[in-house]
Formats: structure tokens, C-alpha cells, sequence
């Protein structure tokens, strides 16, 4: 076994890519650098005036704008979670988030894998209609898929409707296409050799999935569950529609700081950040994967 | 090409592995001849479509045929709390939204053209900034890791923070975006509206464009990996410049992830509903008055829900054309490519 | 091949499992109540205070009196306004709602035309004391005319001019203005002191219906014919939408950034002393809350043309409120009534009413010295004599979309230098009228 499953890591760290060994043009570097320069403040403005109107009290947030707070406070950090439950929608994102995406892992890969490894009829037409439900517009299928999660609710006593099983079913579905798809491709290039020598040990094809492919196939699985994740986790529409004070997710909870009263600026921004941090670092600490996984899966 | 899909020209090797084609050796390939490397197993891989079938079914499918059917009705408040009652209103509410002299259609048609527009400078601007970056970031140099870090960052908070930080930065009166333009380099006459107004489209496209383009940057940049060195050692040696390479190499070779990106960018894009929902509310500015917030209002603001199930089937039939057509071309091309 | 199918079969009902119910784990609190538990009640409230959290602190201790009375166990929550109308859409159309739920009263009659609130019949309101406990103006924002009321008022509130004593007293001005050539002329002052004059919402859909329609009544006007349907662009309408989003464009008396203002940055604006004046509805306990203090403001009839506020084309408010409606598919039906019942009750109002800063719709409640401050005399003195209720129609929701997006756009345009004409006014509501449904 332990031969078998260090081997594949596709491209990104086999083929050490790059180009020509020769020191690129300085018209080349000096393009680089302003290119990069400017990217870097685009990206980061909205990040430093988030950061640092979450130190300022209300009235300096709601006055002009300025680059240096001229008083530092903590208190937008203590009082996010008084204004609304934050604790509580921060736990149901999680768990919504969270199902959402290992039940889409798990059902991607059981379907990429019957694609990318047996012959049977309708195989095109599966990944061509999974792949082409990414095009609907959820406008379209809210209030259907509303009344049939109500309905089947009322038939079966499974509360979908209202409940985060309810949302974790249908993030879930959002992110299938692409992540099928992106595994299919994936698994495509998990050589063959794994699955048979795992058959020939005994294993049974679900055998050589979970044990051989599986292992072999982490960063595209992990590709695919950042993916996942972001997708539940932003998602505004469906939520504001699906669920209640209980069940409340934070894409939806956060606009709890633009109340009948007064938009909380301070709190947003310090709450947005609270909520960020956790999600930010865990992306960037999978990023490697991220990318070695979408070199093999999605882009090739 | 017998891949599953036309988007990937997956072959059935691993990359770098050197390996012949693994299926060859597959007891599989002496049943099923004409797809090498693919098992036939009676119902397991139905078996293992399943739970993707059923799921696509219950919340993707079936719904769809309902949305289908409301379009045909004359779904409006008076009906709503019993939808089957609700009168057959025949193509009525088509007819209405295609009627392009009225101004439920006339609003329809603009509010596509702009979603048009929208969705083409905003992918194309993700695609140019992300590619760029992407290049630029080939080699390593010294904080290359950070900055790759640091460009993440869009992507991954969460659209409601990232979104409302733009509102924050685009006020009128407190908003920085004023400040910078108006107060300290003196760009501007007056303070600008950023949020109403012609110039909300800007707004718009700034924030989608903040939000889009590192997913276009992380695509391309995987894509990249992927380019053997070797092309780039030959093109060097026939004295290619670094412009040339990436003119001659970079670009060509990234075709098959670009027509991927780009597809996938322009459905997301297109179909983008949080990101003017918060920006604008529930009543986005003519100018940036894009299709998903304005069948949002008609169906659920107005309450008409028949007028806004028919507005969103002609949506998918547009989508569905662009799409065939986009991977009839893809396809094509690659075939001929492929020989 | 048997094992490997039965591995495969469990794989996929172990997917499905999970996919199904196990992930959630969340119960749903948002369904009716049973059959089984005629003991509880679902509540959703309207949020009027600070915030969310401080609805809950306000209405709970209420809560667990009423159960301590009644043993009927309440279970509250509190919707967001962004929320509220989709949540009723959609437990409307599903038929899984709350018991009891708050609904802003200019809902009363598209409410009341999807059937799903209970209609207060005769029966109904002698269940709550009858109908004439409630003032009249409160009433006239229930239902369409000549049904039963879709819903019973719980909290009353109107339009006042709210002005900043030093900001006025500063620029030489004895008193506040009672009409709206005074205003503009006032205006000048306080501009010439370097002060905003007059905050308002120029993207917030309902703010600018509710000042469009008083403008109209001041003009003599209604944007619908007396048997229901549109009429945006008449004469009187284009004058009277005209005249509001000119105080912008020809009278400079609203600032041009306040065109983008939707989430009440204008009550921030005047509570940090930025504006002069302020045409809200009971905003003391906001005011109180943002550190604004009661000496500091006066509060005064809105303006009206000429004369002082009264009937017809001296209105200068609309009835605004919220009213408590009852959900007909609830399975607990007389809790559901009792529990109206206690929160119209004279102590309930006065309670709820004093938290909320608003007036309570219910006559013997309202005579309270509680409600006797001035401020509180101008607001009920404006719900007795001079205000009017919006249109009770079905499509008065589709009437605050469209036109209250038609006001939004022209104020748009008014902040970006552009004229505001009659010209352009009636094309603005022309062009709103035509995307009214057909009926």
C-alpha cells in the first residue's frame, strides 16, 4: 500500500514548470511590479477599511472618512455579539457549511468515479445535465423548491423546510456540478494502476475507491471542499427565505447590524472579520492543495 | 475523444507519470474496446450515480419543471396561498415579457442588456487581471508566497462582508472612494453617487470584478503548472524573448482552461444575485439594474410569481443557448486539435 | 459481485442519509404549532427597537406574563424588516407559519387578499374587547373598506418634525416651521450657518411613498381612484412628487447625498446635530439611543401649505403603525385570539408603546399621562385630527415598489444636477403605473 499512495501528486509539484532559465527582461520585471503593486492595493483598501473602522466608535465611522482613526477602540468587538446572536448564526453556518460540504465530497466522488471509470450508457448525458443545472437561475427554482420542501415535509414528518437539513441539501446540490466535474478530471489522472493492484489485492471497486483512489486523489478532493464550503458559506438568497431565528445563517445574520434604527458600521466590519478570520485562514492554509488539486482537476 | 464531457480533454494517463495509457492493461479494455480504461459493471455505476442523481432531481430538476409550470399560470397574491387554483393565464405572461412597446417589457429587455454588458466586462476584466497576475507570479520570487496568500483574500470572505464593505467605501457623503477621488487628488468636481445613479453600474463592476477575479487567478495559475517546461527551454533556445514565450507559449497552451474559466465565470456572473442584492437593495438603480434583482422584484416584491417563473425560463433559454453554442465551438475546435 | 453491490447500496443510503437529515441536526421552529401542543404559540414580531436583542428584552418578560396568565407558552421571534414580507410570502404560500405575527399596517389589504390572515368579524373582535376600543385612524389602516379587518393595531405612529433647538435658535429662527414655505425659507438660514437642513431617505422605497402621499393629499390628490385602481401621473400626483423631491433639486433644502440615504443614516444624521430638521415617524427612543437628549430637539406638526394641520388637504401624516394580525391556518385559535387580546390590553400598550416610543392605538390606553410629554401630544394630536391612512388596496405593495423606485430615481437625478420637471415627474410615474398589474 504505502507504495502505491505516495505516488500520485499530479504537476503541480512533479513538473517543475517555469520559464526560460535566463533572468526575464527588465521590462518584463518593472511591469511585474507595478502590476502586482496595484493589485495589492485593490485588494487590500477594503481590507484595511474594514479592519480599521472595526477599531473606531459609531460617530467616527459614520463621519468622514478618514485613513488614520484618531481613536482606537475594542468595543465594536465586544458588542457584535449583544447586537445579534452572532455566536449562534456562526454555529449554524458552520454546520450548514460544513454537512454541506462533506455530503458534497462524498457524493461528487462516488459520481466522479463511476464516470471516470466505467463504460455505461447515458455517462455523457449525465455529466452534460449535472454540469448544465449550474446555469439556473436560483430566482427560478426558490419558491418551487420552497413549496416542495414543505410538501414533503407535511407527507414524510422530515422538517427540510426551516430546518439546516433543508439548506444543507441545497447548497449541497449548488456546488455538485462543478465539483463533479472538477473530480471527474481529477480522478482521471489518479493512474489506473492503483484501482487494479488494489482490485488484484481484494479489494472491491468501493474498496479501491475509499482506500487507493481516495488517498491518491486529496488535493483534488480538497479543491473541491474549499469550493463547496465557499459556496454554502456566502450564499445569501436561499438562506434569507429558508430559515429562521434559530437556524439563521450569517451571510443572512450579519445584516442584523443594519437595524430599525442605525446601521452599525463598527460592528459590520468587526463582525464580518470575526466571522472571516477562521474561513480566511483555513483557505490559505489549503491553498497548496487548492491549486494542486485544480491543476489536475479542473483545468485540464 | 471519448470523455465524459466536452470540456475536458482529460486523457487517461497521470501527468508526469510517464506511464503508457493505464487502461490498456485493464481487464475492462478487452470488453469495451472502443473506451479503453473504462470498466462495464452492469449497475454499479448507476448505483454510484445515485445520491448525485436523486439530490440534482429533488432540488435542481424537479423544481425547475414547477417554475416551468407557474410561468403558465396567473400566479399573483390572490392565488398564492393555494398555487393550483391559480388561473391558466396560456403564454400571457411571455407574451407580457417580451412585449417590448410595454414597459414590463421594455424594463426586461434593458435590464438583460445590461446584465449583457455587466457580465462581459466583468469576466472579461477577471480573466485579463487574473491571467496577468498569474503570469507574473510563474516564477518564484521573494514573497511570492504571501501575495499569492494575499490575493485569496476576495474569494474567500464571505460575500455579505466583502460587499457591504464596498457600500461602506462607496458612500457619497463618508465613503472613501469620495475621499481619495475627490477630497485628496481633487479627480472630481463634486463628490460622485456611486450607489444610485448612472454611475452605480461602475460601482457594480468594481466590487464584481474585486470579488471575481482571484478565482480566475487561482484557475489560470493551476493551469500554468501544467505547461511543460520543456516548451518554454525550446522556445529559449530558438530565441524567443520572454514576451514571445508568453505570447507563443503561455497563452496558447492555457485555451483549454480559458474556455472552461470563461464559461463557468460568465454563468456565475450572470446569474449573480448576492452581490447586487446587498449593494443595492431590493430596488437596484436603472443603471446597474441586473436580470436575476429585477425577476427577484417582479416575483417577489410585486408578487406576481407567474410574470417572474416565465421572466426566468427565457433566462435559462438564453443560458442554455450560449452554453450549447459555447461548448458546440469548444468542442469543435478541440476535435480538429486533437487529430 | 454480491458484496460488492450490497457495499454499494449502503455507500449510497449512507449518502443519502446524510444528505437527508443527518447534517442538519436543526429542529424547525418556524412551522405552526400542532395539534398536539394547543399549549404554545409562534410569534413573529415586527422589529421596532434598537435591535433585534432588544426587541427580545422588551417582549419576553411580556411573554412569560402571558403564560404565567394563560399557560399558553409563547415562542417569540423577531424578524428583520428585510425579512419580514418574504417570510410571510412564504409561510402564505406554504401554509406553515407563525400564529400571531406582526404586519406593518400599510400591508393591511395585499395581506388580506391572500386569504391568509384571520378576518376580525364582529365575533372575533368582541374576543378582544371590541372594536371600539381602538381609535378610528388606527382602524382605517386594517383592511380594505367594507371587510373585515385583516389585522388589529398594536402600536400607532406618525409623522413629526423633529428640530434641533440650537441648530434653529443659532441661525435666528423663534420657532419651527409650520409650512413649507417657512421651511425653505428657513432653510437659507441654516444653510448660511453651514448646517444641513433637512434629512430624508431618498432610496428607501416606503419613506418616499409616505411622504409622496401626504404631499398628494396636500395637493388635493390620490395616486388611486376612489373604486381602487392606479392613478400615479394626475395632475395632483405630479405636482405633489414634484414638490417633495424638489425640496432637493430647486430647493436645496435636503442634502444631494441624502438621495442614496435607505437605512435611517438621516436619524443618525440629525441625532449627531449634523441636520436641522427631521421629518420622522416616533423617533424619540431612537433619538434617546444614538445619545441624543429629549431637551435638545423639539418636536412639532409637519409642515402642510399653508394654514395649520387638520382633514382633507391639511393632512400632514400618514397613519403609521403596525398591526397584529392572526395567521388562519393556526391550530391554536383561541390562544391565538387571547393573546391578541393581552397584547391590546391597557397595560400591554402602555408598556409596549412607552418602549417603543410610539402611541398606543387603543383609546383608553392612549388618555394614559404617560403619553402626555409633548412630544407625545403632537403625535397623537396628528393620528386624531390630521393624518391619513395609505391606500388600502391589494396592490399596495406593488404602488410602494414602483413608485416608491420612481421617487428613488428621481432623486437620483436630482442629486446629479439634473432638473426635476413636471415633465419628467409624470414620465417617472407613467411609466410606474404601466408596470402595475393588470387587473
Amino acid at each position: 500500500m504505502s507504495d502505491t499512495v505516495r505516488s500520485p501528486r499530479p504537476a503541480a509539484s512533479s513538473s517543475p514548470s517555469g520559464r526560460s532559465p535566463t533572468a526575464p527582461p527588465r521590462s518584463f520585471l518593472w511591469t511585474r511590479r507595478v502590476l502586482l503593486t496595484l493589485l495589492t492595493g485593490f485588494v487590500l483598501v477594503p481590507v484595511y477599511v474594514m479592519v480599521s473602522s472595526s477599531l473606531k466608535p459609531l460617530p467616527d465611522v459614520t463621519g468622514g472618512f478618514r485613513w488614520l482613526p484618531s481613536g482606537l477602540t475594542l468595543r465594536p468587538y465586544v458588542d457584535i455579539w449583544s447586537t445579534v446572536p452572532l455566536a449562534r448564526y456562526f454555529v449554524n453556518s458552520l454546520i450548514v457549511a460544513g454537512s454541506a460540504t462533506v455530503c458534497s465530497v462524498v457524493v461528487a466522488v462516488l459520481a466522479a468515479y463511476a464516470v471516470s471509470r466505467y463504460a455505461f450508457r447515458g455517462r455523457r448525458v449525465f455529466t452534460v445535465t449535472v454540469l448544465s443545472t449550474q446555469m439556473f437561475p436560483g430566482i427560478l427554482f426558490l419558491l418551487p423548491l420552497f413549496l416542495l420542501y414543505v410538501n414533503i415535509g407535511n407527507a414524510t414528518g422530515i422538517a427540510l423546510f426551516g430546518s439546516r437539513g433543508g439548506l444543507v441539501l441545497t447548497y449541497l446540490t449548488f456546488s455538485l456540478p462543478f465539483s463533479i466535474w472538477m473530480l471527474i478530471g481529477y480522478l482521471d489522472s489518479v493512474p489506473r494502476d492503483l484501482d487494479e493492484a488494489a482490485l488484484v489485492d481484494g479489494c472491491g471497486p468501493l474498496g479501491a475507491l475509499f482506500r487507493v483512489v481516495v488517498p491518491a486523489a486529496v488535493p483534488g478532493i480538497v479543491a473541491v471542499a474549499v469550493y463547496a464550503f465557499m459556496t454554502a458559506w456566502g450564499e445569501v438568497l436561499f438562506a434569507s427565505v429558508m430559515t429562521d431565528d434559530a437556524t439563521r445563517t450569517l451571510a443572512v445574520g450579519l445584516q442584523g447590524y443594519s437595524t430599525q434604527y442605525d446601521v452599525y458600521w463598527n460592528q459590520i466590519m468587526a463582525a464580518s472579520l470575526v466571522v472571516s478570520v477562521p474561513v480566511v485562514a483555513g483557505f490559505l492554509l489549503l491553498q497548496r492543495y487548492l491549486v494542486a488539486g485544480l491543476t489536475a482537476g479542473a483545468v485540464k | 475523444m471519448s470523455t465524459g464531457t466536452p470540456m475536458t480533454t482529460t486523457v487517461p494517463t497521470g501527468p508526469g507519470t510517464g506511464a503508457p495509457p493505464a487502461g490498456a492493461h485493464t481487464p475492462g479494455a478487452a470488453r469495451g474496446p472502443r473506451r479503453p480504461g473504462r470498466i462495464r459493471r452492469g449497475a454499479l455505476p448507476y448505483l454510484l450515480l445515485l445520491p448525485a442523481l436523486v439530490l440534482e432531481l429533488l432540488v435542481h430538476l424537479v423544481p425547475m419543471a414547477i417554475g416551468v409550470v407557474m410561468s403558465f399560470k396567473q400566479l399573483t397574491q390572490l392565488y398564492i396561498r393555494d398555487w393550483g387554483t391559480a388561473p391558466w393565464s396560456g403564454l400571457g405572461n411571455y407574451r407580457m415579457s417580451v412585449d417590448f412597446d410595454a414597459p414590463v417589457g421594455q424594463a426586461l429587455l434593458h435590464s438583460f442588456l445590461v446584465t449583457v454588458v455587466f457580465t462581459l466586462l466583468s469576466v472579461a476584466l477577471c480573466w485579463l487581471i487574473g491571467t496577468a497576475a498569474a503570469i507574473c507570479m510563474q516564477d518564484s520570487f521573494r514573497g511570492r508566497g504571501l501575495l499569492r496568500a494575499l490575493f485569496l483574500v476576495p474569494y474567500a470572505l464571505p460575500v455579505y462582508a466583502a460587499v457591504i464593505t464596498w457600500v461602506f467605501m462607496f458612500q457619497h457623503d463618508n465613503g472613501l472612494v469620495n475621499h481619495v477621488l475627490h477630497d485628496q487628488l481633487h479627480l472630481t468636481g463634486r463628490p460622485t453617487f456611486w450607489l444610485i445613479g448612472d454611475n452605480s453600474f461602475v460601482a457594480l463592476l468594481t466590487v464584481s470584478v474585486w470579488k471575481g477575479w482571484p478565482f480566475a487567478f487561482l484557475i489560470v495559475m493551476a493551469g500554468l503548472q501544467n505547461i511543460p517546461g520543456e516548451l518554454y527551454e525550446a522556445a529559449a533556445l530558438d530565441g524567443a524573448g520572454l514576451w514571445q514565450q508568453i505570447r507563443r507559449i503561455t497563452l496558447p497552451s492555457l485555451r483549454p482552461v480559458n474556455q472552461v474559466l470563461v464559461l463557468v465565470l460568465f454563468l456565475w456572473t450572470f446569474n449573480d444575485f448576492n452581490t447586487p442584492y446587498v449593494l443595492f437593495g431590493r430596488a437596484a438603480p436603472e443603471a446597474a439594474d441586473l436580470i436575476s434583482v429585477h425577476i427577484y422584484q417582479a416575483s417577489f416584491v410585486t408578487w406576481n410569481f407567474g410574470a417572474g417563473s416565465a421572466m426566468s425560463v427565457l433566462l435559462l433559454l438564453f443560458l442554455l443557448v450560449v452554453t450549447g453554442g459555447h461548448l458546440l465551438l469548444t468542442s469543435r475546435g478541440r476535435r480538429s486539435a486533437d487529430v | 459481485m454480491r458484496s460488492i453491490r450490497a457495499a454499494a447500496v449502503g455507500a449510497v443510503t449512507l449518502s443519502l442519509a446524510l444528505a437527508a437529515s443527518a447534517c442538519g441536526g436543526g429542529t424547525s421552529t418556524g412551522g405552526g404549532s400542532d395539534d398536539s401542543s394547543p399549549r404554545t404559540l409562534t410569534y413573529w414580531a415586527s422589529n421596532q427597537g434598537a435591535s433585534i436583542e432588544v426587541d427580545k428584552k422588551v417582549l419576553q418578560p411580556e411573554l412569560d406574563k402571558f403564560q404565567k396568565q394563560s399557560g399558553v407558552k409563547v415562542k417569540l421571534e423577531v424578524v428583520p424588516w428585510s425579512d419580514l414580507l418574504n417570510r410571510i410570502l412564504t409561510a402564505t404560500t406554504s401554509g406553515q407559519g407563525p400564529d400571531v405575527l406582526n404586519i406593518g399596517n400599510t400591508w393591511s389589504a395585499s395581506l388580506q387578499a391572500t386569504g391568509a390572515l384571520l378576518p376580525w368579524d364582529a365575533r372575533n373582535f368582541a374576543a378582544v374587547g371590541g372594536r371600539n376600543r381602538f381609535v378610528d385612524s388606527a382602524l382605517g389602516s386594517t383592511g380594505a373598506p367594507g371587510k373585515d379587518p385583516a389585522a388589529v393595531p398594536l402600536y400607532s405612529m406618525a409623522y413629526a418634525l423633529y428640530w434641533n433647538k440650537k441648530i434653529l435658535a443659532d441661525a435666528g429662527i423663534a420657532k419651527p416651521p409650520a409650512t413649507w414655505d417657512e421651511l425653505v425659507a428657513d432653510g437659507a438660514k441654516i444653510r448660511a450657518r453651514g448646517k444641513q437642513v433637512l434629512g430624508a431617505e431618498g432610496s428607501n422605497l416606503s419613506e418616499n411613498i409616505h411622504h409622496v402621499f401626504v404631499f398628494a393629499r396636500q395637493h388635493g390628490a390620490s395616486f388611486f381612484t376612489p373604486d381602487g385602481r392606479p392613478d400615479f401621473a394626475n395632475p395632483g400626483t405630479v405636482a405633489a412628487v414634484q414638490q417633495y423631491v424638489g425640496l432637493m433639486s430647486k430647493d436645496k433644502v435636503i442634502p444631494q447625498g441624502n438621495a442614496e440615504y435607505a437605512q435611517n443614516q438621516s436619524v443618525s444624521d440629525f441625532a449627531k446635530g449634523r441636520t436641522a430638521m427631521l421629518l420622522w415617524q416616533s423617533a424619540s427612543a431612537n433619538l434617546t439611543s444614538q445619545g441624543m437628549g429629549g431637551d435638545a430637539y423639539g418636536v412639532a406638526p409637519v409642515p402642510v401649505q399653508s394654514g395649520t394641520p387638520g382633514p382633507g388637504t391639511q393632512v400632514d401624516s400618514m397613519v403609521a403603525g403596525i398591526n397584529v394580525a392572526v395567521f388562519k391556518n393556526t391550530h391554536n385559535l383561541n390562544g391565538a385570539r387571547r393573546f391578541v387580546k393581552f397584547m391590546t390590553s391597557d397595560t400591554e400598550q402602555k408598556i409596549l408603546n412607552r418602549a417603543y416610543s410610539s402611541i398606543p392605538p387603543v383609546r383608553s390606553a392612549q388618555q394614559d399621562p404617560a403619553f402626555g410629554a409633548p412630544a407625545d401630544t403632537v403625535l397623537r394630536n396628528t393620528l386624531a385630527t390630521s393624518s391619513a391612512a395609505l391606500p388600502q388596496v391589494a396592490d399596495e405593495s406593488q404602488f410602494e415598489t414602483t413608485v416608491g423606485t420612481a421617487v428613488k430615481e428621481l432623486f437620483a437625478d436630482a442629486a446629479a444636477g439634473r432638473a426635476v420637471t413636471a415633465a419628467s415627474v409624470k414620465a417617472a410615474l407613467t411609466k410606474a403605473q404601466q408596470q402595475m398589474p393588470a387587473t
